[in-house]
């Protein structure tokens, strides 16, 4: 029931985007995700939409994958909208009993919810087309120069990457010790909530347990295997711009020149 | 005297050698009071030769896992020495040394895969080693190759069955390009099939690449071909030698809680009443070849 979850959800195909270095496409997000916060007026927004529209065009991945992350924030999204909307001050539009939607709030709340879904959709296109494991080999890369303030950046991507490969072990350990619950009539469905968390109990400390234990197996397997933190350390697969990494950065440079140059527009 | 020990070390020392070795747990309560001690290890004095395949055996608790993890340099002696190729385990300056020299592979093969690909995998013992990057590549496709797994470069280790894991594992090993190999019972998880592709891995490095093995176990059907073994029981060494040496003492093995394999019992019971049969068979073909022999001089005496 719980095995499905894919974590980082990424989409295989084969794209200019995915092929991008992930260094690239970790900026470009960010500074995508900036620009949206930056821009004032609606031509900026088209700009990003047609921006946002030829990324996901070259990325062959099909359209319906980034809406499913949408989902997740239609919540929130609606809450922002309908706060916007009425609780902006200004111009009265429409007057119902006590709520008033002003003209300002339309235009704020319309805004947000681009804003939110912009958003939404540009991160996926990344989390679509990286593999969890340049993502963290690019972040690694990326936050290199926070060594200096002694940030242990190598660490931290290590323990990225081991969780992630455990993630799927924990989630079958997970499975089997629930159904060893259940055969011996534990009941994890029904109830209310309290009574589903305090459920919860037998199968948490089982897996605490046995995730300790793996841990342990596993810091010793890889000091067997001359495993002592960053340094002296080569890479196999080392992370190394390409010419089309080049060019990505001068159209993101574009974008963003143009997205700022709509702000000077009106 | 000192010299001439010096001197015989110096030539005759296998590439492991472990002399009066001990190793003590200490348990200690909450406030980190000594609670008892428990010897895991009880001055063990083996050698191991370069190219051999060592065996060694011994029910659960017996001390087999704790004197491997001495060889990797996990653990450091309570007393005695550990040398590997020469190196005192005990030299701090030699540690990275003596643990690539003498890789590891452990029980659980979910809890000793690091890389989330299989090639990312085997390349990570050469990433910490510093290896070049091409060079990485290189060794990952070779060892792979060794271990039959190289097909299954590009899939995920959570996909693949356990046999199929631990000789992933192995390969990851041997990247390192070690001089020996110890397996802390690599096939305790592992069905038959499992077990079977990494006896038959484990035993291809050894007469392909030379690499000495060490394989912990209690299994006996998998140390038939093995140069030594040793049976380890309450920390000591109790027996030592040849397979075909250890199992003519059925009795022996059977008072130190270990199972002989199947043909080889059978053949003993049958010498105990009263048929003519040699001690220690240890494959089926060698027992149907000694059956023949005994019926076909039975009939020649009709």
């Amino acid at each position: 029931m719980i095995r499905e979850i894919t974590l980082g959800q990424y989409y295989q195909a084969d794209s200019v985007i995915h092929k991008l270095d992930p260094r690239v496409k970790l900026v470009a997000t960010i500074c995508f995700i900036i620009s949206l916060f930056v821009v004032n007026n609606w031509f900026g927004y088209v700009v990003a939409a047609i921006f946002l529209a030829i990324v996901i065009k070259l990325s062959k991945v099909p359209f319906k994958f980034m809406i499913k992350g949408m989902k997740a924030i239609v919540f929130i999204l609606m809450i922002t909208v309908v706060f916007n909307l009425f609780l902006t001050p200004g111009e009265a539009l429409v007057s119902v009993w006590k709520l008033t939607i002003t003209k300002e709030g339309a235009r704020i709340a319309v805004m947000m919810a681009i804003r939110l879904s912009f958003l939404i959709i540009g991160s996926s296109v990344m989390t679509l087309t990286t593999t969890p494991n340049s993502l963290t080999d690019g972040m690694e890369k990326l936050m290199n120069p926070l060594k200096a303030v002694k940030v242990p950046v190598h660490e931290v991507a290590m323990m990225m990457s081991i969780a992630l490969r455990f993630i799927p072990i924990l989630l079958e350990e997970t499975d089997k010790i629930m159904k060893a619950q259940i055969a011996r009539g534990a009941d994890f469905e029904s109830g209310n909530l309290v009574k589903k968390a305090k459920a919860m109990v037998p199968l948490l400390v089982p897996l605490f347990i046995s995730a300790f234990r793996r841990a342990n197996d596993l810091a010793m397997a890889m000091e067997a295997r001359c495993y002592r933190g960053g340094d002296h350390r080569t890479k196999m697969k080392p992370l190394k711009y390409r010419r089309r990494d080049g060019i990505a950065y001068l159209v993101l440079v574009c974008y963003l020149a143009v997205c700022v140059s709509m702000n000077f527009v009106i | 005297m000192i010299v001439n020990q010096f001197i015989q070390k110096d030539n005759n020392m296998g590439i492991i050698k472990t002399d009066k070795l001990v190793f003590e747990y200490i348990r200690r309560d909450e406030e980190g009071n000594v609670e008892g001690i428990t010897r895991a290890v009880d001055e063990v004095d083996i050698d191991v030769k370069q190219g051999d395949f060592v065996a060694i055996l011994g029910h659960n608790g017996s001390g087999k896992s704790t004197l491997a993890k001495h060889i990797n340099a996990i653990l450091y002696p309570t007393e005695g020495t550990v040398w590997v190729d020469g190196m005192d385990t005990k030299d701090e300056k030699e540690l990275w040394n003596i643990r690539q020299e003498a890789g590891m592979v452990f029980q659980n093969p979910d809890n000793q895969i690091i890389g989330q690909v299989v090639e990312e995998d085997v390349g990570f013992g050469p990433e910490n080693m510093g290896v070049p990057t091409e060079e990485i590549w290189q060794r990952v496709e070779e060892s792979l190759k060794a271990v039959g797994m190289y097909e299954y470069r590009k899939h995920s280790p959570n996909k693949l069955s356990g046999g199929q894991k631990q000789r992933v594992s192995i390969a990851g090993v041997i990247a390192m390009h070690p001089k020996c190999i110890i397996l802390d019972e690599p096939t305790a998880m592992l069905d038959p099939n499992g077990r079977k592709e990494v006896v038959r891995a484990v035993r291809a490095l050894n007469d392909v690449e030379g690499i000495t093995v060490v394989l912990i176990t209690h299994y006996m059907e998998e140390i038939i071909h093995a140069d030594k073994v040793f049976v380890m029981d309450k920390g000591k060494v109790a027996m030592e030698g040849t397979p075909r040496e250890i199992f003519s003492q059925v009795e022996k093995l059977k008072a130190l809680r270990l199972d002989v394999p199947q043909v080889t019992l059978l053949a003993h019971e049958l010498k105990k009443s009263g048929l003519n049969l040699p001690d220690g068979i240890l494959t089926i073909e060698e027992f149907t070849q000694v059956l023949l022999n005994v019926s076909g001089r039975n009939k020649n005496k009709k």
